[in-house]
């Protein structure tokens, strides 16, 4: 059985509108304008026990309604949601038990109480057994090296600790699923890796299915075998992060560092994307030349010192088909 | 119930952390509670018509209002406003908790905390110095204090229809400017309300209000007989019921509406 289904989901808010200046503010006592906004039009996906997977979008796409949805918080308008089996919203309490959530801009824990006794808050809240609740915070105090901020208040731990507390907090009563809303958003390269590790190693080891919403494509290329990317409301791609790339764009870099100056490139069947000094980035189709090809090309009028071929940056990718998404 | 115990027990310890706020509001309702008493005798001297409660029962009744007056004063739980307004309330609805039991635990150690803080200095200088009598007998006491539990539950519960209006005005601060002084005159913080007259009786005695304060207090001085004290507590009772059940609908409306903001 599929761990998340949701079929053709639809969710609109209505936003009132103020006019401008004083005279807006006046009308809008008398007469409030509103405008709908549509947060998701018709978005189906499915996911098995044990995946994870990265939702990927640009601001306002959607996405955190759909995890607000998914975690019993957000009504739909319309459309089909079950999360292992249970409507969210119908059984928010029981949903509410058997997931985790981290929003990375908000923490879940109490700003003036110190570490240990937000964790003992949670373990109460979720009726989590003691000898569980033991082993658990045991096992993932250490996994995320948090135990010397156990009895630190909760507004003195920087951003970094924070956000691993925040990830220990949200998985003391073990839960099976676990929604990630840009769980690396601030975060220094020492922590971000810390915490991808944790990602990676929670999803291998444990089997915890993991949705994972970031504008971090460095997250999402290190963790994330398939993709879903939405946009307006609409999902635009579903599939492994290699499909997406390929259906976005064939093209592929080559960069090459030349030893005398710069050389000729315009006969050789690539764009010439950039130069800095000795250094050209090409762009190439390898459906119209091959990547030998054209290195035996460039070779043959050039002195070469180093040479590199690449995909285009996944945030190249991923702009690209929100463009697409936009026109 | 465990998640809700620890839950009113965190929030317990975090407001133990406001004690200067506790002593300049002791200050401040010790000041008030020597003018108040100041012009109910001046008003008792000047007249000669029998009052239905006697000078020495008023004393004790203001410096009882002095004491408890944190009950019938709301104001908006600034915390809950920045979760609303932040959006950090969707944590609260990630908890496998009913939203509604959450808020009224809150509001109930927002309620206790502070009581306990200004009540106890509040009746020992009272007591001491100030003319604030002991209970005419045992089971006043007991009356008083069932009636004292009852009066908290109620204000917690009232203060949990302020916190939920927060969902739609997301500022609360009208509501707690108003609701507060309607409450201090039908409660009896302002004029006790034995001295109202007849016809206004009837209307207060329905009201909720009293449950506030008026009632914990007549029973205190004996003006309730204990004998008499279980239609009054009752009618606390009934009432507090009934703001819950007002609440839970409110809550369900408003959680239907809400937009979590952000994220």
């Amino acid at each position: 059985m599929a761990a998340v289904t949701v079929e053709d989901l639809v969710k609109t808010f209505r936003v009132a509108e103020r006019q401008p200046g004083t005279l807006g503010a006046l009308r809008g006592v008398v007469r409030r304008r509103h405008r709908t906004v549509h947060a998701l039009e018709g978005v189906s996906f499915e996911l098995q026990p044990g995946e994870l997977v990265g939702y990927i979008g640009p601001n306002g796409a959607g996405k955190s309604t759909t995890v607000k949805i998914l975690s019993g918080i957000l009504v739909p308008d319309s459309g089909r949601c079950e999360v292992l089996g249970r409507i969210p919203w119908r059984e928010r309490v029981a949903n509410a038990r058997d997931i985790g959530v981290v929003f990375g801009q908000r923490t879940q824990l109490w700003w003036d109480l110190p570490v240990v006794e937000s964790f003992e808050l949670l373990r109460d809240i979720y009726a989590v057994p003691h000898e569980r609740f033991r082993a658990a915070r045991a096992e993932l105090v250490e996994l995320l090296d948090i135990g010397p901020l156990m009895d630190t208040p909760v507004r003195q731990l920087s951003l970094g600790q924070r956000m691993r507390c925040d990830l220990v907090a949200s998985l003391l009563h073990s839960p099976k699923m676990l929604y990630l809303d840009e769980p690396t958003i601030g975060l220094d390269a020492v922590s971000k890796l810390a915490v991808r590790e944790f990602i990676r190693r929670l999803n291998r080891e444990r089997g915890v299915t993991i949705i994972l919403t970031t504008h971090d494509m460095d997250d999402i290329e290190a963790l994330c075998s398939r993709v879903i990317v939405i946009g307006s409301g609409r999902i635009l791609s579903d599939g492994p992060l290699e499909a997406l790339r390929a259906r976005v764009t064939t093209e592929r870099r080559l960069i090459v560092d030349l030893a005398d100056g710069a050389g000729p490139f315009e006969s050789v069947g690539a764009e010439v994307v950039m130069r800095e000094g000795a250094r050209v980035h090409l762009r190439f189709d390898p459906a119209r030349v091959s990547a030998p090809e054209l290195i035996a090309r460039i070779t043959n009028g050039n002195a070469i010192r180093d040479l590199i071929v690449e995909n285009p940056p996944i945030e190249e990718v991923i702009a690209r088909l929100y463009g697409e998404a936009d026109r | 119930m465990r998640g809700y115990a620890s839950f009113l027990a965190a929030r317990m310890r975090v407001l133990l952390q406001y004690r200067a706020a506790a002593l300049a509001g002791f200050g401040t309702q010790l000041f008030w509670g020597l003018i108040r008493v100041m012009i109910f005798e001046a008003f008792y001297r000047s007249s000669t018509a029998a009052q239905p409660m006697t000078m020495d029962e008023v004393r004790s009744y203001i410096w009882l209002g002095q004491a408890m007056l944190i009950l019938v004063m709301w104001g908006p739980d600034t915390d809950l406003r920045d979760m609303i307004r932040t959006g950090g309330v969707a944590y609260e609805l990630l908890r496998p908790l009913d939203v509604y039991w959450v808020w009224f635990t809150r509001c109930l150690a927002q309620r206790t905390i502070p009581l306990l803080f200004r009540a106890v200095p509040m009746f020992l200088v009272a007591g001491l110095f100030l003319g604030l009598q002991a209970p005419p007998s045992p089971g006043s006491a007991v009356a008083w204090l069932g009636a004292t539990l009852a009066a908290i539950l109620m204000s917690a519960a009232f203060a949990t229809l302020i916190s939920l209006s927060l969902l739609w005005t997301i500022s609360g601060e009208g509501m707690c400017r108003i609701l507060p002084v309607v409450c201090w005159v039908l409660s009896g913080l302002i004029v006790p309300l034995p001295l109202y007259p007849d016809w206004a009786q009837h209307v207060i005695m329905a009201l909720p209000f009293r449950g506030l304060a008026d009632t914990p207090f007549r029973l205190y001085i004996g003006h309730i007989p204990a004998s008499e004290s279980v239609p009054a507590i009752a009618h606390q009772l009934v009432w507090t019921s009934a703001m819950v059940v007002i609440g839970r609908l409110m809550l369900a409306r408003g959680l239907r509406r809400v937009v979590v903001q952000g994220g």
